[in-house]
């Protein structure tokens, strides 16, 4: 149903370092589930909207007024590499 | 690149689109109340929603949309009553959530146009959506992106409104493009929903540019071209491209589907280490976000409300005021620069005066595009078209206007009482003068004699020492007649 | 509570005890100190908790103490010793959401429910064990420990709140603070026989909670009893400016709908939701509690969803793409664990990621990245958010003939832990509850009887739209109507 390609492909998309027995055993898995989940093929919903909100609000908006920041140590405070003021992360190969 | 082969250019047609970002000024962010203001100390105008910390949500500033619908209409833009917002995906450490609320299905707005002036001609540019998303933060790199082992994150931007623009690849050549971008920027700018920034990135721009074969129906490979960071670059970047595209095609080469980055100390576009393989977004409406649903009473108000822009102006200028156009091009360069000439020319109903004025003398001591120094000058229009009253009744003369003028700039106050305190009412008494002018000619027998030889510069010097002896306030066109009366008769 | 015995202090309900403060024959303190005493002598065999924070919950006594003695108590919860699901951001706590990615994450500010408690009063015990980034049915996928059924400390408590509805049961808190997304509020409820209401979505505030699924993410509290799930959910519902979802409903005062009288109530019950299957203890119980509503003057009839086949099969596309797209963020560069030695970002990221994450938290993400990937939303995304409106539909349709569903909250009692490894078969656990959670309709589940084994078995009541009060009626007079909640694990 889903192959090993899609498995390799989509845990790329979603940064996820999968060892190939862990990506065996998600297809096998995620198989049995997208067979499971292949019912919902019979349920006729032609003309049905989406639903793609939760609550039927609608325009729910905020003044354009400034509010308080954290302060700057705050925001740094869990960062796994702090430089100075700046968060910092491993060099960056364009993808 | 030394030498440069000849252009191989003639045979393709170039095709141009513009992806125009616009932060907004809003006070605060798209998404958070976090101040937008540009220059803080790195990572102090951040909060827990803007840093995509774990547990936040998003809520809608509403001045975003009135900004992004007052410039959509401003384009002719059909505005979507309802429209939402979509989660776009991508990892980069510049984007909190590793996804950007962005609107994909259902834009603010669509298919617009924008009129540039190009080759002494009109041409009008389609804007195929607008919609708003948030901007990401600042990376830092240690070193080059290509050299550097680290990158450093400041996450201010994150989260300020942006609004996005796309225009339909209708631009037909480099010059077309700045000319766009100029335009487009002038309109933001005039309607106060962006400073126009382009060094400060409060204006971005990435080009889209492909090559077909003249008369082709269908586009040539697009190439995505980013880092154009002033007009000028956008067009150098694009001739660059244009010769580059060319040449390939010429030499039978594919065109490569890829972005590439404008590096303006070298001249050239090179390619960014990419993978063939495109992004897949993963678009789907944001869940944390209800959709809008804009009343026509909402967007009639703003449509309502929409100041004139920059051509239409420019062009009224001319034909309301009796301007030259290049009188109208430097007094609609800012849209207080306007206001400002106008509002003189209603107390003072002479135009040009008023525009010489105002091309001389104000833009002197004010930049004409500091829409904030010009609107607080103490050099009101109304004080302005006093002093010209002044000068147009006769009471002062011209040169002595200019100093009026200056004095009025930096006290702030009227001419008339200038004038009257320093006693710089323009002699118009033509006995006074006459006994003044005998005085200078009695006093002064050699310029009399220069002058009776056929020098006729030596009247000059007469005519200055009149005005020496009346402090400067003898009315110039007295001075000169009554001179050439009484040196005839020498 | 009837019963002979006096009542141990950590036995009371959040009413009873607040009366007691009142009455001043105890005080907060005591019976903070009652409740650490008791995590620090049992926790260990239940494992409830992630991080106790004894000091601020003093702290938080003392002050409670204070307002007692000054006779300005704050209200119904002032001094309530509270146990909150780590997926809740508490300002300056350790916050994990069970998972080792966020290990060491402290957040700097507190969720809007935890503000709303504190200003209640509320005391903070600490913070409860639960499935990693609450994907879960039974807690066995927290990163940190297993939390133990109190019943049966060889089964598992339910999930992902399993800490929570652990640390009522065994009286290791007087409420706690969950969240239902497929039914973790209520399925844990039911396995621990608490009390857990799941409200309406958009009645309570999501800001601070950490989102697993968006549209489905629910906050309900688990207690002993009825009246006290009304008293917390009066505290913590309302409009949040902090979130565009929030309603802005105004908040009845719940405690007052519990009038006991359910006569001309209309009850549907589901005939979809008594399977074959399941277990025939739980079918007996939950038919007999029918009857004991029918006694108290509610006329019943029988109903179909006949969405309800479909129902664990939307969920099971809504949710990890929601969480696939909610957990992008983690990934080592802001907060949380970075794993080091990565040869550039991609690598660092993927890596962390990687050794952060738990199994099924890989699962649900890798599943609905694939849902949400190009060329398959349409089939997955799309349909399955098509079918889910269907499946509102179906109760829309119901309650046009009744108020109230009632059935059973789950197919079966707690199960022994690692007796549901194949992720499919758990998943089908929440047959009952996902149904709710897609419709954003309140529901809670309270005790109706013990299975052959004596473990908990619960009834699920269900309503309308923001009608938590007509659901709570009805729960409360059934419980005030039976003596169930007589009977108290042995720890």
């Amino acid at each position: 149903m889903i192959g090993d390609k899609d498995v390799e492909h989509v845990a790329r998309l979603a940064r996820l370092a999968l060892t190939e027995s862990e990506r065996a055993r998600m297809r096998e898995q995620l198989s049995a589930i997208l067979q499971y989940i292949d019912k919902l093929k019979a349920v006729d919903v032609e003309g049905v909207e989406p639903t793609s909100h939760a609550v039927p609000l609608l325009n729910v908006m905020r003044d354009d007024e400034p509010a308080p920041c954290l302060p700057q140590s705050e925001a740094l405070a869990n960062a796994p590499d702090r430089v100075g003021e700046f968060f910092r992360v491993p060099r960056i190969i364009e993808d | 690149m030394n030498a440069r082969p000849a252009p191989a250019t003639k045979s393709y047609e170039t095709v141009i689109g513009l992806e125009v970002h616009a932060q907004l000024l809003t006070r605060s962010k798209m998404f958070c109340g976090c101040p937008t203001s540009f220059g803080a100390a790195p990572n102090t105008q951040t909060c827990p929603v803007c840093l995509g910390m774990p547990g936040v949500l998003p809520v809608i500033n509403r001045s975003a949309i009135e900004f992004s619908v007052k410039t959509a209409l401003a384009f002719g833009c059909r505005v979507n009553r309802a429209c939402r917002f979509a989660r776009k995906h991508y990892y980069y450490p510049d984007m909190p959530k590793n996804y950007q609320i962005s609107q994909y299905e259902e834009p603010l707005a669509e298919e617009g146009w924008l009129e540039i002036e190009v080759g002494g001609g009109v041409k009008r540019i389609g804007i195929q959506r607008l919609h708003l998303e948030e901007d990401v933060g600042k990376l830092v790199h240690e070193g080059t992106l290509e050299t550097a082992h680290a990158s450093l994150v400041d996450y201010n931007r994150a989260g300020v409104p942006l609004m996005e623009t796309v225009s339909k690849p209708e631009l037909r050549s480099p010059e077309e493009a700045a000319a766009y971008l100029r335009a487009f920027r002038a309109v933001l700018v005039y309607l106060g929903v962006c400073d126009g920034n382009m060094e400060e990135g409060s204006l971005r721009c990435d080009a889209n540019i492909s090559l077909r074969g003249r008369g082709a129906k269908e586009l040539g490979t697009k190439v995505e071209i980013k880092n154009l960071n002033s007009f000028r670059n956008v067009q150098r970047a694009l001739e660059f491209e244009v010769e580059r595209q060319a040449r390939a095609l010429d030499a039978g080469e594919r065109i490569v589907q890829e972005t590439r980055l404008w590096d303006a100390d070298r001249g050239y576009t090179r390619s960014m280490r990419s993978k063939e393989y495109a992004h897949d977004y993963r678009y789907f409406p944001e869940p944390d976000l209800v959709p809008l649903e804009l009343e026509p009473s909402f967007i009639a108000e703003i449509q309502a409300n929409l100041p004139e822009l920059p051509r239409a102006r420019r062009q009224r200028f001319v034909s309301q005021h009796g301007l030259p156009p290049y009188d109208a091009d430097v007094l609609t360069q800012s849209r207080a620069l306007a206001e400002y000439f106008e509002a003189a020319v209603r107390d003072f109903p002479n135009a040009k005066v008023v525009s010489n004025w105002v091309m001389s003398e104000l833009l002197r001591v004010l930049p004409g595009d500091d829409e904030a120094a010009i609107r607080a000058t103490k050099l009101t229009p109304s004080r302005l078209a006093g002093l010209l009253t002044l000068v147009d009744d006769g009471t002062i003369s011209g040169k002595i206007a200019k100093d009026v003028f200056e004095k009025m700039f930096r006290s702030g106050d009227d001419a008339a009482a200038i004038v009257k305190r320093e006693g710089l009412t323009q002699v118009a008494d033509t006995g006074a003068l006459e006994r003044i002018v005998d005085d200078v000619l009695a006093a002064n027998p050699r310029p009399v004699d220069d002058f009776k030889k056929g020098r006729s510069a030596a009247k000059g010097a007469l005519v200055g020492l009149v005005m020496k002896a009346t402090q400067g306030k003898a009315n110039p066109g007295l001075v000169n007649s009554i001179l050439e009366e009484k040196l005839s008769k020498a | 509570m009837k019963t002979d015995a006096k009542p141990h202090l950590t036995q009371l309900t959040i009413h009873e005890l607040v009366d007691a403060y009142r009455a001043g024959s105890t005080t907060p303190t005591a019976a903070t100190e009652a409740y650490l005493a008791r995590i620090a002598a049992h926790d260990d065999k239940v494992g409830g908790y992630l991080t106790v924070t004894r000091e601020e919950a003093l702290a938080q006594a003392h002050a409670a103490d204070e307002r007692y003695r000054k006779g300005i108590p704050r209200g119904p919860l002032d001094g309530a010793p509270f146990a909150i699901k780590d997926v809740f951001c508490t300002r300056g706590i350790r916050t994990t959401c069970g998972s080792k990615i966020l290990d060491g994450f402290v957040p700097p500010y507190d969720a809007t429910v935890v503000t709303k408690l504190k200003e209640a009063g509320a005391v903070v015990l600490g913070k409860t064990n639960m499935d990693e980034f609450a994907m879960g049915s039974s807690t066995e996928h927290s990163g940190f420990k297993l939390t133990r059924n109190p019943w049966d400390l060889a089964r598992v408590p339910g999930g992902s709140s399993g800490g929570s509805a652990a640390a009522v049961a065994g009286d290791l808190a007087v409420a706690a603070l969950g969240t239902d997304t497929g039914g973790s509020v209520r399925q844990p409820a039911a396995f621990c026989g608490v009390v857990g209401l799941k409200p309406t979505y958009g009645r309570v505030s999501r800001y601070g909670l950490v989102a697993f699924a968006s549209s489905l993410d629910h906050v309900g509290p688990l207690t002993r009893d009825v009246q006290d799930a009304a008293l917390v959910l009066e505290t913590i519902a309302g409009l949040d400016p902090h979130d565009s979802t929030s309603v802005p409903e105004a908040v009845p005062h719940y405690a007052a709908a519990l009038t006991g009288d359910v006569r001309g109530i209309k009850i549907g019950v589901p005939k979809e939701y008594f399977t074959p299957g399941m277990d025939p203890d739980v079918q007996r119980s939950v038919r007999e509690a029918i009857a004991v509503l029918e006694k108290l003057g509610a006329a019943t009839e029988e109903i179909s969803l006949p969405m309800t086949d479909y129902g664990i099969a939307v969920y099971y596309i809504i949710a990890p793409a929601e969480a696939s797209s909610n957990l992008a963020r983690y990934d080592g560069v802001k907060y949380g664990l970075r794993v080091p030695g990565g040869k550039d970002l991609i690598d660092m990221v993927s890596r962390t990621r990687a050794a952060g994450f738990g199994a099924e938290v890989k699962r649900r993400i890798v599943l609905g990245t694939y849902a949400l990937s190009a060329g398959y939303y349409d089939a997955y995304y799309g349909r399955a958010q098509k079918v889910r409106t269907l499946v509102r539909r179906d109760f829309e349709r119901a309650f046009a003939r009744v108020d109230l569903i009632v059935a059973p909250t789950t197919p079966g009692v707690a199960f022994r832990h690692g007796e549901r490894e194949d992720p499919l078969s758990m998943y089908l656990n929440d047959v009952f509850t996902v149904g709710a959670d897609l419709a954003g309709l309140p529901g809670i589940s309270v005790r109706c009887g013990f299975s052959a084994a004596g473990l908990p078995i619960g009834l699920q009541v269900i309503g309308r739209a923001f009608d938590e009060s007509r659901v709570l009626r009805v729960a409360h007079a059934y419980e005030q109507a039976t003596s169930w909640l007589e009977k108290r694990p042995q720890l």
